[in-house]
């Protein structure tokens, strides 16, 4: 692969992969949640709410099951024990044994503490690379539907391929519950 | 019924949220601002100065000697570690414990611990006396056989913890900024620093899948956290423990550590947190009158701690009967080192008491020097259980003193320069208070929640 192959490759998976769709824009976040029930209700599922701060309510209104990350920690915390419990006992008893205070060549109290550290390490980094690939981060041109979605605004994204998608219904729902702006955009 | 005072004063909407503490970054802070920073900077290049003059002389410049071979560079370095555990604590423990205060002063304790922990990590390395073969503490595969680190030894123990500690520590703090550094790319003005926090938040676009997922990351490394930062300062005090050494010796070291550095973190976060509230007034409504007294109610009661752990060695010491140990004990109060062993006490045990009362404890000079005391007494704390253990062992022969150097001083003050510049830098370029944390929790009636905060 030649190293303009590699860096469009890069670019590409930096680069943002947007679609079509239809945007509610709310300020007051509790009429957003109900707008949203209204909208899966009407059979959206892939639809998306966008909100400054994390809700709770959301993932009930949007139907999002629990994040399966705790399960990638799970994992590789458990790789990074049996790889410290492997690393000192290699290192300390096979590679290069050498007595050291008459202690056994493998000292496993004494190799607990590094073993510990290499769990929480390996567990705490994936659980984050998980979060980064789950989300698709990073990106170096996210789309920005309102700057305002960072502040103090809230807003339904539902792209085209919705299973439900009818703009004349869907800006009914959204300006019914109290919607300040809705339009066809891009997300 | 109880009635619940706000977390955040001053009838804030969510966009004035997003205003005050964007504004911190968007602006050029006043003179205040710029003295400080020019001062700790000043400090940071004596620091540079001191340590260069160590490097290239050798650690024949600092004190350390037999038979005290451990000197400031471990005392400071177990100081600023433990101030780094507050940080932890809030923004992990209390995290976990759903304590909805430290919202607004969580992302300033996180920056906290990694600058604590980023100037500790300096001083083993200049401990060492060649810190240039510093690399020699990580177990890689050499030309020496490979020979492997010795992995029975607490002092690779904390090569481990403190390594692990700082990398998750600036990941946690990081995960949380993200959102913030979104806020701040879509408000900017200006192309440069839209890029700028562009690149930093990631692409972040805030919906609610991800949102779902960021919020467990979150929370499992608060539940990562709070384990390793209990880990740390354990495996720093079993550089002392797994010691022969009568007054190192001692099983009680683990918790007495942590509770110690629990208090001194606090300690040094009330000092901060009065300091910003100084040169920049807005913090007042986020950081406000009842978050200082809940860290001074922590203050005084890891001060306890502390103080009964003082008070068990001693009992100890009596009760198992082993005469060493009991000198150990009674030469640190009453032997050459009686100054820093009383002053330890008064500063860590006797003056927090003072929080006792509800006047103190809201009262921002009286916080203000009592969180100075704390500091100093926590640094005497180390210093005691190092020098005073190491200068009169087993053999009157080998009796000595601990004589601290001008670059002793220098490398102990400089090291606040390197932390206070950090510090000072980060309030100007980040958010220093986590927008998307502190407007979930925003006091439902505002109206009615000014009423309330009147009387705390």
């Amino acid at each position: 692969m030649s190293l303009d192959n590699i860096v469009s490759k890069i670019e590409g998976i930096l680069r943002s992969k947007t679609k079509q769709g239809f945007v509610g824009i709310w300020e007051d976040e509790h009429k957003m949640i109900a707008a949203a029930h209204e909208a899966r209700k009407a059979g959206c599922t892939k639809f998306d709410a966008i909100t400054p701060f994390p809700m709770h309510a959301v993932d009930e209104a949007i139907g999002l099951k629990r994040s399966y990350i705790p399960w990638v920690t799970f994992i590789f915390g458990t790789a990074g024990c049996l790889f410290g419990i492997w690393f000192t006992w290699w290192t300390s008893a096979v590679d290069w044994p050498i007595i050291i205070g008459g202690k056994p060549m493998m000292s496993f109290p004494a190799f607990i503490p590094v073993i510990f550290e290499c769990t929480i390490l390996l567990a705490a980094l994936s659980s984050v690379g998980a979060l980064l690939f789950i989300c698709g981060l990073p990106k170096v041109d996210p789309p920005v539907i309102d700057p305002d979605l960072t502040s103090h605004k809230f807003a339904i994204f539902v792209p085209e391929d919705d299973t439900f998608y009818d703009t004349q219904k869907l800006e009914k729902i959204f300006k019914d519950h109290g919607a300040t702006d809705t339009r066809k955009t891009e997300f | 019924m109880i009635k619940r005072a706000p977390l955040v004063w001053g009838k804030k909407t969510y966009k004035d949220i997003t205003d005050d503490i964007s504004s911190l970054v968007e602006n050029v802070p006043g003179l205040p601002y710029f003295v400080t920073l020019l001062t700790a900077k000043g400090v940071l290049i004596f620091y540079l100065c001191v340590l260069a003059a160590i490097v290239v002389t050798g650690m024949g410049l600092m004190g350390v000697n037999s038979p005290v071979g451990w000197g400031t560079d471990i005392v400071t370095f177990v100081f600023w570690i433990g101030i780094g555990h507050a940080g932890t604590l809030i923004s992990a423990i209390l995290f976990l414990f759903r304590q909805k205060w430290r919202m607004s002063i969580a992302r300033s304790a996180e920056a906290m611990t990694v600058f604590a922990v980023m100037t500790a990590g300096l001083f083993p390395i200049l401990h060492t006396g060649r810190p240039w073969l510093a690399y020699w503490l990580l177990p890689y595969p050499n030309q020496r056989g490979p020979l492997w680190v010795n992995f029975r030894s607490p002092l690779i123990w904390d090569v481990f913890a403190v390594s692990t500690y700082a990398t998750v520590s600036i990941v946690f703090w990081y995960i949380g900024l993200v959102p913030d550094l979104a806020t701040i790319r879509d408000r900017a003005k200006n192309p440069l620093r839209k890029k700028i926090y562009g690149i930093l938040s990631l692409g972040w676009r805030g919906t609610g899948r991800n949102w779902n997922h960021y919020e467990m990351v979150y929370m499992l490394l608060a539940g990562l956290s709070t384990p390793l930062v209990l880990s740390v300062h354990s495996i720093v005090s079993f550089d002392f423990a797994v010691a022969q050494l009568p007054g190192w010796h001692t099983t009680i070291f683990p918790p007495y550590f942590v509770a110690g550095a629990i208090f001194s973190g606090f300690g040094m976060v009330v000092t901060l947190m009065v300091i910003i509230r100084e040169v920049v007034p807005k913090y007042k409504h986020y950081v406000t009158l009842n978050h200082m007294e809940n860290m001074n109610k922590i203050i005084m009661s890891t001060g306890l701690m502390v103080g009964y752990a003082y008070g068990s060695e001693f009992f100890i010491a009596w009760y198992s009967g082993a005469p060493y140990e009991q000198y150990a004990f009674v030469n640190r109060a009453f032997g050459p080192y009686w100054w820093a062993y009383w002053t330890m006490v008064t500063c860590n045990v006797f003056i927090p008491q003072l929080f006792w009362f509800k006047k103190f404890r809201r009262s921002i000079p009286a916080m203000f020097i009592i969180s100075i005391f704390v500091n100093i007494g926590m640094w005497f704390e180390r210093y005691v259980i190092t020098v005073t253990s190491l200068h009169r062992d087993f053999l009157p022969a080998n009796w000595g003193m601990f004589d601290m150097t001008f670059f002793d001083f220098g490398a102990l003050f400089g090291s606040f320069g390197m932390f206070f510049t950090l510090f000072l830098l980060y309030i100007r370029t980040l958010p220093s208070i986590s927008m998307a944390e502190v407007k979930p929790v925003l006091y439902v009636n505002r109206e009615e929640g000014d009423k309330i905060n009147v009387f705390g």
